[in-house]
């Protein structure tokens, strides 16, 4: 399968603090791939390594055979083609929901207004979010904000989608309309890389599965055999504590 | 008796009076909105992320450095010194005779420039990482961050300071007059001059200025009101424009 991003020897520190150790992986077309790990494994920020919001402190990042971490390579261009979902949503808040899915197909992919807002419209209703269009971000609820972030960053139509614990900022009763999104995508054969602490839809929709923990990826595999033969102590340490 | 006397002053001397005062608002008006455009393109400048290395991080911290140098600068000396060093500077040093209103002008945008500049940087802390980090996140490069993102909503959460630094202005030109300029204050002094009548003349002018800035006062307050409410925006910090409500917790950084 052809791998659409490629992390090699990837690492990261804050200060003395070694968050991210020598981290080799790679996410491949189509493919659904969830991370799962207890917190402070490394896990959001490997995500935000891959999309430049943390800089990494060594390692490479391989997108269409070449190296984002060199220097001469545009940034602002490889982003457009991830696209990240926060744990705190991040609407604009100046913007109402059509506006958040537009700005950015207008300003940075010099889209013509009426086309982005067709794209918008089109995502907006993969998420079922259509009929706010006029809304301000206050006005909605945590999962509809949580879907109209999902609805902006599919409008830039990446070639992966990054999801940073989506569900976790949000009421209980509302994770399950933002994880019914997800699974759809999941379904249509969207390319997805997803920091989840929720085991069963990880279980549900991912093609693969990893595990970290203490900033190394220590297993991984497809979600049969992480979830009901893990291989390392670790792992079954970490499911037993989650799943009980 | 004095009331008389003021009465008397104001039918004999209205037009000097409204003419001061007008070119106080002028002035007052001009120089802060140069003063805030002033302030928000320091704001843009001071926020570029440093680059690691290479020519672009040494003119960077050149230009930050000037920057600097010139809001500490308007900030740590009278407005009423800079006058005189910008007026009689300007044409000893260069040979520029400086038409006085635009002298005036020029010192008040500055001078306004250097503590917007503060007040916008204030501003821009105080908007939550998450818009920078989402508006990245889709390919936003720094400028168009701030321009689509970031200032609109900083321009709502500064709105009340400026209009703060407006109502200064408006005071703070009558130290103007040293350089001749025809605002409130030395028109009051030539009406003063002329009937020694120094309590009722600047009782007048007193009132005039009061007048103004309470107005600009309401005004503002109307306008705020009718930009989205603070609701609208969820702050962190605690910056003096600081616009969030207690409960609005959800967009906080979260370490």
């Amino acid at each position: 399968m052809e791998k659409v991003i490629e992390i090699q020897h990837l690492s990261k520190s804050f200060g003395t603090h070694e968050v991210l150790k020598d981290i080799d992986f790679a996410v491949h077309k189509g493919e659904v791939v969830c991370v799962i790990g207890s917190s402070g494994s490394g896990k959001s920020t490997l995500l935000r390594c891959i999309n430049l919001l943390e800089k990494p402190s060594g390692g490479q990042i391989i997108y269409n055979g070449e190296n984002i971490l060199d220097d001469r390579h545009d940034i602002h261009a490889y982003r457009t083609k991830l696209g990240m979902v926060f744990q705190q949503f991040n609407l604009f808040n100046n913007h109402n929901v059509i506006n958040n899915c537009t700005v950015g197909q207008v300003k940075v992919l010099k889209r013509r207004r009426e086309e982005a807002e067709k794209v918008a419209i089109k995502y907006l209703n993969v998420v079922g979010m259509d009929q706010y269009v006029n809304a301000k971000a206050r006005q909605l609820s945590g999962g509809q904000k949580q879907r109209v972030a999902i609805a902006r960053a599919l409008s830039m139509e990446p070639d992966v989608m990054l999801f940073d614990e989506p569900t976790s900022a949000l009421d209980p009763e509302m994770v399950g309309e933002v994880l019914r999104v997800m699974k759809d995508l999941a379904k249509s054969g969207l390319t997805m890389l997803i920091v989840t602490h929720e085991m069963e839809f990880a279980k549900e929709v991912s093609d693969r599965v990893v595990f970290m923990d203490k900033g190394v990826i220590v297993e991984e595999g497809p979600p049969e055999q992480i979830f009901n033969n893990p291989a390392h102590e670790r792992t079954r340490e970490f499911l037993k504590r989650t799943l009980k | 008796m004095s009331y008389e006397w003021i009465v008397n002053i104001l039918t004999n001397n209205w037009p000097m009076f409204l003419r001061g005062a007008g070119m106080t608002l002028l002035i007052s008006i001009i120089g802060t909105i140069i003063g805030a455009v002033i302030g928000l393109v320091i704001g843009i400048v001071h926020t570029i992320p440093m680059p690691e290395r290479g020519f672009k991080k040494l003119l960077l911290k050149i230009i930050n450095f000037v920057l600097s140098a010139y809001i500490e600068f308007f900030r740590g000396t009278p407005m009423m010194v800079q006058a005189m060093v910008i007026f009689y500077g300007s044409a000893l040093a260069f040979g520029i005779d400086m038409d006085v209103f635009l002298a005036a002008v020029f010192i008040v945008s500055i001078n306004t420039g250097a503590y917007m500049s503060e007040i916008v940087r204030g501003g821009i802390v105080s908007v939550d990482k998450g818009q920078f980090e989402s508006a990245q996140a889709i390919g936003m490069n720094h400028f168009q961050t701030m321009m689509h993102v970031v200032l609109p909503q900083v321009i709502r959460n500064i709105l009340p300071a400026t209009g703060n630094q407006f109502v200064i202005n408006i005071k703070d030109t009558a130290v103007l007059s040293v350089i001749g300029v025809t605002e409130l204050f030395f028109q009051t002094r030539t009406v003063s001059g002329n009937n020694f009548r120094y309590f009722e003349s600047f009782f007048v002018a007193c009132v005039l200025y009061f007048i103004m800035t309470f107005a600009i006062t309401l005004l503002l307050r109307r306008l705020e009101k009718r930009m989205d409410g603070p609701e609208n925006y969820s702050m962190i910090g605690g910056l003096p424009m600081q616009v969030a409500k207690p409960e609005d917790t959800e967009h906080k950084i979260k370490i």
